[in-house]
């Protein structure tokens, strides 16, 4: 069934009891052609990329919770391609141009919203930082300004310009940045993979992957061992563990990203703003409350929940930043584990098993990534060969 | 979360400096040979879920570097040791 | 306007009458006062608008679980969004306003919502709104974004304080209703340090709020025996208005202290609030139990609250929330409100019991049994309740009770879950261990008795029991009733978000059937008070409407913080000017002096240039420079690191951290030296000077000190822990000054004593242990940054001023000119000296330049890895000097490099500027450059492509050494 308005007027008729499941719950079958472990973001939008670019359909997402629970639900929802190296520029530029197609291409409200990013300097070393950055993205046409602080100012007053530690000198501003509605992703990537003929199962854990002479044959979950000529991870968060079961050590640590939301108010702060002083950044949802997060723990970890040091250590920062915020209350606070890669560099690639493909490794980055990097991850699947942009 | 510092006793993790997988051990050879060894010691990292022995600073201390053996999930913490230590029972030569 | 004051009782300070406005209105109440059952006592029911609806609202608690009466709460930079009008104590001058409604809460305009309400359902956001492609952030978003949100913040400077606190105790109490009392009475006279925290405003828990008898007297009187007990021992502190928001590792736990917000603003030397972290050896959780609404049509007019809240109102602030009162529930407690409001002679109509048959005490007042409310109506206000079986009931409030859920949140923080009792229904806290454990009706015990034992027996220690007294208990029994599926009107079940019980079997159709996937989809659980009373009766509908079991649906994930926590109760004092520390220099005195601008580097203050009258940055810094490469200059690097490295083996420990080597270097020499990362990347530079055969002295840059330092301490500890060598930072204990320009030699001659300095005596990079002005201990360095003949001039910080005034004495007939930061990177850039823009983390000391300084001859840290393909590719980027063509145009840090005739594109990219200045010296911008293969292409023409700022500039690729290539003058 389209969401479109026509049918969300007509369903209200039949006081909603129409509306059909946004997707099935299918049983595993025996065998498919690619199983992708992993139902959060990357693994979903592989799977709709795999079934909508690649016309392959024989096609199961195994989540081990409940669809969308790892980190494409727990992230800040922040887009941008405000990047500087070769390489990375082309890939995030091309999420971008994704995000800004999705809802049309999938059909789900996703609340793509290019409020602007902006990245504050405090120092002359931070400003000339920017500057390369931001010529990095002028010169491919990826739109980029830099702001003095008087431009700063003219957009959020409110910050600290005369009492602050370190005083606010300008920031780099990506106007096409922003912000999505993180679950709705998922949702979308999952009813446009369903409706293809994707399996997506819920609640199958992948207990261990099954090779033979150097091939991939299949992997056993606790609903049954599931074949299957093809195997992508996307176990973001849970890489290494996922990684071992097919006897890899991967240069991956996990690390715990906090994250917080505001009670909801009126607006207060329109677009994404990072603090360049310290460890902070916030933008407001449609819903009205302020999304922020900092650092993570240096601490390895696999719970996804924080200590309040860092707590402290963000909230100070907000407030350093928006001397106001002191009045506004803190709803809650939860963790997402980070694939934190030892040069900070993502993995998209075949493995030197055959069949075997892994994407992981994104650091904080995973979210804004989730368009290119399924369709990167499905491409390098489909021709067992990396894209172009995966390719470095 | 608390760590027992065997010199300063149990403080704080804010005090705290993590340093990641301790059970990697810096390879002695400079032959062009050992690359490999070399390449898995600066990159390739344990990451269990569970059980995990770590290299911490107590950089907000007594500025020992510490083995610390905890739990990734819970966070429960087991132990620690200081690095010197923990790096002359693997046996660690200059 | 009608009182709703009763006559008697209650907790409320009569003689002490407050006054305080709500919209603008006038309103009295008394000491003891919430906002909310202030506004009652003066016949405001209505105190808020929903979310999404508009509907009006009127308090549901009597505490911090309000979802409805949500106010801003006082003005200007004080005023805060959302503040539970149930939680506020009432003070005289209080100022309060409603929220989230336009343009008032009586005829507020977003209310039509509600007509459109059968397309706003559940989700429809997520089907609508995408055509046209534009209109979502030109038109649609905007109005989604005005129309959402509460409360307005203020966007003024908080002007209050908050403080930081750390408490440590044997046992910590959370609670002080009749379970914490006891738990804290049985720690506390066994000796134990007990801290008893509690939100409200006074300790006592629910013995404020409801008619007890406990040891043969009221449960009030007994309460305040026991605290007053408690008071009087030294080893428990009380802690009232007090929330402990989360439970941390290590038995760490969050608390607020509300030190100053019961007054209009605080004392001058108080904190509005204190955030304490409390380490408890052990902590009993003794909440209580949040009693659950019900979900039927009009659950939600201002008028129906919950059973215990209405008693607890007319109870403990003699507030009646009506003068006709329906009691309506499912169990034997809801019968307590109708007994004690009639005992405050409010009328109450009838009890509507959904049971069949039960045994509990009515007191007279008729039971209508096997019935329930279906819908209420009256919209602003309670009107009547219509029943499931046709019958309508005037009255103007509905007490509704669907049972009592144990406040388990802080038990579950760390993410165990809860498990479903069917007998009590209630979903009870999961195993905790024995460092926390909870107690009484947070942990399902549902009898006065059993929660006074409990607590007993959980906070006794060392075996040392008290005994419990004897109390009067209330029946409990309890029928499932979630849903009163007969209505017609929307039953909610969360109610600030209005989400309704129709929602979560809607959610479930369209395939978000797992409990977290509803309560995305739904919003049901997500506001403020984070599902502490709706999320229960959704469990119960999805459970039905899925054909699973409570357990099976199970809940939502509990996560800090209990209640919501001002940002500014986290940040404490560090916020504003004292975010971070300031660091100073020693001779910070002496450059004020002199009349330094100071720049942030890092912690540091740094003097950054020393302006005459009239100069900018700019004309002063190129002065400074032309002073100093003409006479003598002197500048401030007490910044640098330093390290003193001592021991048998500190040169072999040197000559691992460094690439080159320092085992070699003579006694009396300084070395500049190159450290890499294990990866092979540059991760430092400085010299280091040998003072003695065990005796080194290492500097470091300024940024990276002290991350050196911490890499130092793991080398030797972690890698080579048998190397006989100590070290220790110096950073602060020395002042240090750089003397340059050809008159340096001769104004330092000057203060140090006894030593005629020549090439000879102080050859370049000598090191060497002097005295100044008759016996200050110093080091004298021939090191040159500048280029020019040129030391570094080490005291004892304490002297750090003295010695700089002494110099400036000496190099006044030298013309002698204090220089900043500035004109030292404009002179370093004049010599291609790298820093910070190209020791960026990035770079090898192959890309610097620095390449041959790599030992092949001993094993150093970053050796193996340098050697990788990667890092040794001749088109990896390298640095450059970077000269305009036309020298009268201006290049930029942060430029790009392209080939003279490409096209803008990352594919062209050569390069970047790394660095600028204007160079006084040979009168034009220049700069250094990352270029690719760039020692190849000294003398190429290239674009300086500047898009970010709309210029681009034809430059000449040279050497870095911009001035001076013979490095005559360093010799001079």
């Amino acid at each position: 069934m389209r969401y479109n308005v026509f049918s969300l007027l007509r369903n209200s008729l039949s006081g909603h009891k129409n509306w059909q499941p946004a997707w099935r719950e299918p049983e595993p079958k025996t065998e498919y052609d690619v199983v992708i472990v992993g139902g959060g973001g990357h693994g979903l939008a592989t799977a709709y990329y795999l079934a909508k670019e690649h016309g392959l359909t024989n096609v199961a997402v195994l989540e081990k919770g409940w669809l969308g629970s790892g980190n494409i639900g727990r992230n800040t929802t922040i887009i941008r391609s405000n990047y500087m190296l070769p390489g990375n520029n082309p890939f995030y530029e091309w999420s971008m141009k994704l995000w800004e197609n999705l809802e049309q291409d999938f059909n789900f409200n996703a609340m793509v919203s290019q409020r602007g990013v902006l990245n504050l300097c405090h120092t002359d070393a931070q400003r000339d930082a920017f500057a390369r950055r931001g010529n990095a993205m002028r010169i491919d046409g990826v739109d980029a300004e830099l702001l003095d602080r008087e431009a700063v100012r003219e957009m959020y007053p409110f910050f600290d310009y005369d009492n602050a530690r370190f005083p606010i000198k300008g920031g780099l501003l990506q106007r096409r940045g922003g912000t999505v509605r993180h679950d709705a992703v998922a949702w979308g990537y999952a009813r446009g993979a369903d409706s293809r003929g994707v399996d997506i199962i819920q609640h199958c854990e992948v207990k261990g992957i099954r090779i033979e002479n150097g091939k991939v044959l299949g992997v056993d979950t606790n609903k049954g061992f599931i074949r299957c000529k093809k195997l992508g991870l996307a176990t973001a968060g849970n890489s290494s563990e996922t990684a071992a079961m097919a006897g890899m050590k991967l240069p991956i640590e996990s690390h715990v990203l906090q994250a917080f939301v505001s009670e909801g108010l009126k607006p207060y702060i329109d677009g994404v703003v990072t603090f360049g002083a310290g460890h902070f950044y916030v933008s407001q949802s449609d819903k009205g409350g302020l999304v922020f997060g900092g650092d993570i723990d240096s601490y390895n970890s696999y719970a996804r929940r924080g200590n309040l040091p860092m707590v402290e250590h963000v909230v100070e920062a907000g407030v350093a930043m928006i001397p106001s915020l002191a009045r506004v209350r803190v709803l809650r606070s939860w963790g997402g584990i980070m694939d934190m890669s030892m040069d900070g560099s993502p993995i998209i690639d075949k493995t030197h098993i055959q069949g075997l493909y892994l994407n992981a490794g994104w650091c904080y980055g995973g979210f804004k990534a989730t368009p290119a990097s399924g369709w990167c991850f499905a491409h390098t699947i489909a021709k067992d060969e990396p894209h172009k942009l995966n390719a470095a | 979360m608390l760590i027992p510092c065997p010199h300063c006793g149990t403080r704080p993790v804010e005090e705290f400096t993590f340093l990641g997988d301790a059970s990697v051990t810096r390879p002695t050879s400079n032959d062009p040979a050992s690359m490999e060894q070399w390449y898995d010691y600066v990159y390739l990292r344990a990451n269990p879920r569970g059980r995990f022995a770590e290299f911490a600073h107590h950089s907000g201390g007594c500025r020992a570097w510490l083995v610390v053996t905890r739990n990734t999930e819970t966070h429960e913490v087991y132990g620690a040791v200081t690095a010197r230590d923990y790096a002359r029972a693997k046996g660690a030569k200059a | 306007m009608t009182s709703f004051r009763l006559s008697k009782g209650g907790l409320i300070d009569r003689a002490a009458q407050l006054s305080f406005s709500f919209d603008g209105k006038r309103f009295t109440g008394h000491k003891g006062d919430t906002l909310a059952s202030a506004l009652l006592a003066n016949g405001v029911t209505l105190m808020g608008r929903s979310f999404k609806y508009h509907r009006p609202r009127g308090p549901i608690t009597a505490g911090a679980a309000e979802p409805n009466a949500l106010v801003e709460l006082r003005e200007g930079g004080r005023k805060e969004a959302n503040t539970r009008a149930t939680m506020v104590e009432l003070y005289d001058g209080l100022v309060a306003a409603s929220q989230n409604r336009w343009p008032s809460l009586d005829f507020d305009v977003g209310a039509v919502n509600s007509l459109a309400s059968s397309i706003f359902v559940a989700g429809f956001y997520y089907k609508t709104f995408m055509w046209p492609k534009s209109f979502w952030e030109k038109i649609y978003e905007p109005l989604i974004r005005r129309a959402a949100g509460l409360g307005t913040a203020s966007k003024l400077p908080d002007p209050d304080k908050y403080e930081k606190a750390y408490a440590h105790c044997d046992l910590l109490v959370i609670g002080s209703g009749p379970t914490g009392l006891m738990a804290a009475l049985a720690a506390g006279r066994a000796g134990k340090r007990v801290i008893l925290a509690d939100e409200g405003s006074a300790l006592g828990g629910s013995l404020l709020n409801e008619r007890e008898e406990i040891g043969g007297t009221s449960g009030l009187d007994w309460a305040m025996g026991v605290l007053a007990e408690l008071a009087s021992l030294p080893n428990v502190t009380l802690m009232p208005r007090t929330t402990v928001i989360g439970w941390f590792d290590g038995n760490i736990f969050g608390a607020v202290e509300r030190v100053s917000d019961h007054v209009a603003a605080p004392d001058p030397h108080e904190p509005r609030q204190r955030y304490w972290k409390i380490i408890a050896k052990r902590a009993v959780l003794a909440a209580g139990a949040e009693e659950r609404p019900v979900a039927f049509g009009g659950n939600d007019t201002p008028g129906v609250m919950l059973a215990s809240a209405m008693r607890t109102y007319a109870n403990r602030y003699a507030a009646a929330a009506g003068k006709s009162v329906v009691v309506f529930g499912n169990n034997d407690h809801a019968y307590r409100t109708a007994r004690d409001l009639k005992a405050h002679g409010v009328h109450v109509e009838v009890i509507i019991d959904s049971r069949k048959e039960s045994g509990a005490d009515a007191a007279g007042v008729p039971v209508l049994r096997g019935r329930m409310v279906a819908d209420v109506t009256g919209g602003r206000a309670v009107k009547a309740v219509h029943l499931t079986d046709g019958t309508h009931i005037a009255c103007d409030a509905v007490a509704m009770s669907g049972g009592f859920s144990p406040i388990v949140n802080l038990a579950c923080h760390k993410g165990a879950k809860p498990r479903w009792d069917a007998n009590l229904l209630a979903f009870l806290p999961p195993d905790t261990g024995a460092a926390f454990t909870a107690a009484g009706a947070a942990a399902g015990k549902m009898l006065l008795s059993e929660c006074l034992a409990d607590g007993a027996a959980k906070g006794a220690a060392d075996g040392r029991a008290i005994s419990v007294p004897t109390c009067r208990d209330e029946a409990h029994a309890i029928a499932p009733l979630w849903w009163v599926k007969e209505s017609q009107g929307k039953a909610f079940i969360d109610y600030q978000n209005d989400a309704t019980a129709k929602d979560l079997p809607l959610a479930a159709r369209e395939g978000y059937k797992d409990i977290e996937l509803a309560k995305r989809y739904t919003t049901t659980g997500m506001a403020t008070d984070q599902g502490k009373l709706g999320n229960v009766n959704a469990i119960a509908i999805m459970a039905e409407a899925t054909g699973r079991s409570m357990d099976e649906v199970g809940t939502t994930t509990f996560r800090p913080f209990y209640t919501p926590v001002a940002f500014g109760a986290f940040a404490g004092p560090f916020t504003g000017h004292h975010f971070q520390p300031v660091r100073k220099t020693p001779l910070h005195d002496w450059a004020a002096e002199q009349g330094a601008v100071f720049v942030e580097t890092g912690l540091w203050m740094r003097s950054s240039w020393f302006p005459r009258k009239g100069e900018d940055w700019l004309a002063a810094a190129s002065r400074e420079v032309l002073a100093t490469r003409s006479g003598v200059g002197l500048c401030d690097v007490s910044t640098l690191g330093k390290i003193d490295v001592q021991g048998r083996d500190a040169g072999q420990f040197l000559d691992k951290l460094y690439c080159n080597t320092f085992s070699t270097l003579a006694v009396g020499k300084a070395r500049y030296g190159l450290m890499l990362r294990e990866d092979g990347i540059v991760s430092d530079d400085g010299t280091t000077s040998r003072l003695a055969e065990d005796h080194y002295v290492m500097t470091t840059t300024t940024a990276n000190a002290a991350k050196v330092m911490a890499q130092m301490e793991f080398a030797h500890q972690a890698l080579f822990p048998d190397l006989d060598v100590t070290y220790v930072s110096v950073t602060e204990q020395w002042a240090q000054m750089a003397v340059a320009g050809p008159k340096s030699r001769a104004t330092l001659q000057k203060i140090v004593d006894g030593l005629a300095m020549s090439d000879e005596t102080v050859p370049y990079m000598a090191a060497l242990e002097v005295s100044i002005l008759g016996g200050i201990p110093a080091r004298l360095f021939r090191l040159s940054f500048s280029g020019e003949h040129a030391y570094e001039l080490a005291v004892p910080a304490d002297y750090g001023n003295m010695a700089a005034r002494a110099l400036m004495q000496a190099g006044a007939e030298f013309g002698i000119v204090p220089y900043g930061v500035e004109a030292l990177s404009i002179m370093r850039i004049e010599k291609g000296h790298v820093a910070g823009g190209e020791l960026n983390g990035t770079t090898t000391a192959g890309d610097l330049g620095l390449g041959k300084m790599m030992s092949t001859k001993k094993d150093y840290i970053g050796r193996m890895m340098a050697q990788r393909e990667g890092l040794n590719d001749p088109n990896r980027q390298c640095v450059v000097g970077i000269r305009p063509v036309d020298v009268t145009d201006r290049i930029r840090s942060g430029a790009h490099i392209l080939r003279k005739d490409d096209k803008p594109s990352m594919a062209n990219d050569q390069g970047y500027v790394s660095s600028v200045a204007w160079s006084p010296m040979l009168n034009m911008w220049i700069g250094l450059a990352l270029v690719a293969n760039g020692r190849a292409r000294h003398g190429e023409i290239v674009q300086v492509w500047d898009g970010l700022r709309g210029t681009q500039v034809l430059g000449e690729i040279c050497d870095p050494m911009h001035f001076d290539k013979e490095n005559k003058r360093l010799h001079a």
